[in-house]
């Protein structure tokens, strides 16, 4: 234990550096996915055939491939185009992309657990097809998908150590660097693990605590 | 005494694919007027209704809210506004509380500013006798309260006419009579109305004239007297004679 505090105690600057980064990594790419997941879902339940079809693609090549193969892409293989981002660019992309076509399956199921007599209440009172959908559909269908945004933020998070393969030094990126100078590796990880599993938890917390403040009093979807 | 003409159906056709539903419904009804619709399950009455306001579109035949032709109407919004409609299943938005769901018709769709909005739905609350449940959620109320809700988001948008889709048959019998209560102080207040109900104390009591509907046509409409003691069909009296056996005589 005192060994871990020793080594955490020299080590400390770098991995706070890397922590920093990758915070920047879990919640830019949450909140940008979120819109993106949202503008997805919305696009695929109320979009013509041709809009709907093409984010049915989209979301399958996305969920279908894994999100380091859409890293290397994102960083290796756009260069040749002129494209050069740096890797911190090239991840937050990529996970705000793959975040967002996630985010967009549960949403879409969330959606369509709303029942439908909801819209036709809402056309009846002389609202319009959109009208509808942002005040009466999407309220609550983001409530209802709050646990499943719970989990996914929880994969996004740990996904971010990803980001060390094409060579952003967030967490595991510094941890990597901070154990090929002492050769501490196992303790060197098992720190950083640590700093994870408290990230885990306090986004845990955050989010079960909005799930609380936003429940309809006396309203059981789950029932 | 001219009398205004509020809705006039012209010989409604709708199939769902090869199932013809409505096979030429007409009707009409005077500001102020009262009709109750009854007959079988499946004759197509909630199709009908839902064609009035458009949530179906016919596939055939007019039908006028004064004089705007709304099957070809190019601003629906505004002709649903003027039509309000009651469900089955009351359709409250569930996120909102009784006042919000009453309100945001108001201030999302005709753009009230917040407070008029907030005064005049709680002006329909205390219409239907819930303004001290203004705070609550559609989960936290009976389902008569619901309904009287539903009735009050209908009211507040001031509507020509009120469509009800069998309003009180989601209900426990006990809660009946407060919603039917309700309705009948409308009808007084001379609001039109068209409703599909079974409840035949209520329709002999309160209706103007009822409408006796199957297989997608009307098979005999009239004035409750006349269809209850001296119907044209043998039909009419045999359905009528069933329903009143069934639903009996109260809630009147
Ligand atoms: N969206 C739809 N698609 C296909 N068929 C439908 C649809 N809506 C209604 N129908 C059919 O049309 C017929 C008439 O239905 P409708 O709901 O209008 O009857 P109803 O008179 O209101 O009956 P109930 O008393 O049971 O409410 C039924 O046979 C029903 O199955
Ligand atoms: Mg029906």
């Amino acid at each position: 234990m005192s060994d871990l505090l020793n080594i955490f105690s020299t080590a400390y600057p770098r991995l706070l550096e890397g922590l920093g980064i990758t915070l920047v990594l879990t919640v830019i790419p949450m909140v940008l996915g979120t819109l993106f997941g949202v503008g997805l879902a919305l696009g695929k339940i109320y979009g013509n055939r041709i809009l709907s079809g093409f984010i049915t693609v989209f979301i399958e090549i996305i969920r279908g491939t894994p999100l380091l193969v859409q890293l290397f892409i994102l960083y290796f293989s756009l260069p040749p185009y002129g494209i050069r981002l740096s890797a911190l660019t090239a991840a937050l992309i990529g996970f705000t992309i793959n975040s967002g076509a996630y985010q967009a399956e549960y949403l879409r199921g969330s959606i369509q657990s709303v029942s439908s007599g909801q819209l036709k209440a809402a056309l009846s009172i002389g609202m319009s097809r959109w009208q509808g959908i942002f005040y009466i559909i999407l309220p609550q269908a983001l409530r209802r998908v709050i646990p499943s945004w719970t989990n996914e933020f929880i994969y996004l998070l740990k996904y971010t150590s990803l980001a060390y393969i094409i060579g952003a030094q967030e967490l595991m990126g510094q941890a990597r660097f901070v154990a090929s100078r002492n050769f501490e590796f196992f303790k060197v990880y098992l720190i950083a693990a640590v700093i994870y599993l408290l990230l885990v938890l306090v986004l845990t917390a955050v989010f079960n605590r909005l799930e609380r403040r936003y429940r309809i009093p006396g309203f059981d979807y789950k029932r | 005494m001219t009398e205004q003409m509020i809705l006039r159906i012209e010989d409604l056709y709708k199939s769902f694919g090869d199932h013809e539903v409505l096979k030429g419904i007409s009707l009409s009804l005077n500001k102020g007027e009262t009709k109750v619709v009854v007959g079988p399950s499946g004759t197509g009455k909630s199709t009908m209704l839902n064609n009035i306001n458009m949530l179906i579109p016919p596939d055939q035949g007019r039908i006028y809210l004064e004089d705007v032709d709304v099957t070809t109407t190019t601003d629906l919004t505004k002709i649903r506004q003027e039509i309000g409609f009651v469900f089955q299943d009351f359709g409250l938005f569930d996120h909102l509380t009784a006042r919000d769901n009453v309100m945001i018709g108001l201030t999302r769709v005709k753009k009230m500013a917040g407070k008029e909005a907030a005064e005049l739905a709680m002006l329909e609350l205390r219409r239907v006798g819930l303004e001290k449940h203004a705070g609550q959620y559609p989960a936290e109320l009976s389902g008569g309260q619901k309904q009287r809700v539903g009735i009050a988001r209908a009211l507040a948008m001031q509507p020509k006419l009120i469509l009800f889709d069998e309003p009180t048959s989601a209900l426990d019998p006990e809660l009946i009579g407060e919603v039917l209560t309700v309705m009948k102080n409308l009808a007084r207040d001379g609001m039109t109305m068209l409703i599909v109900s079974h409840e035949m104390g209520f329709a002999r009591t309160v209706s103007d004239q009822i409408i006796f509907m199957e297989n997608g046509v009307i098979v005999e409409q009239g004035s409750p007297e006349q269809l209850f003691n001296n119907p044209q069909q043998e039909r009419t009296r045999e359905f009528l004679f069933k329903l009143t056996d069934l639903y009996g005589e109260g809630g009147g």
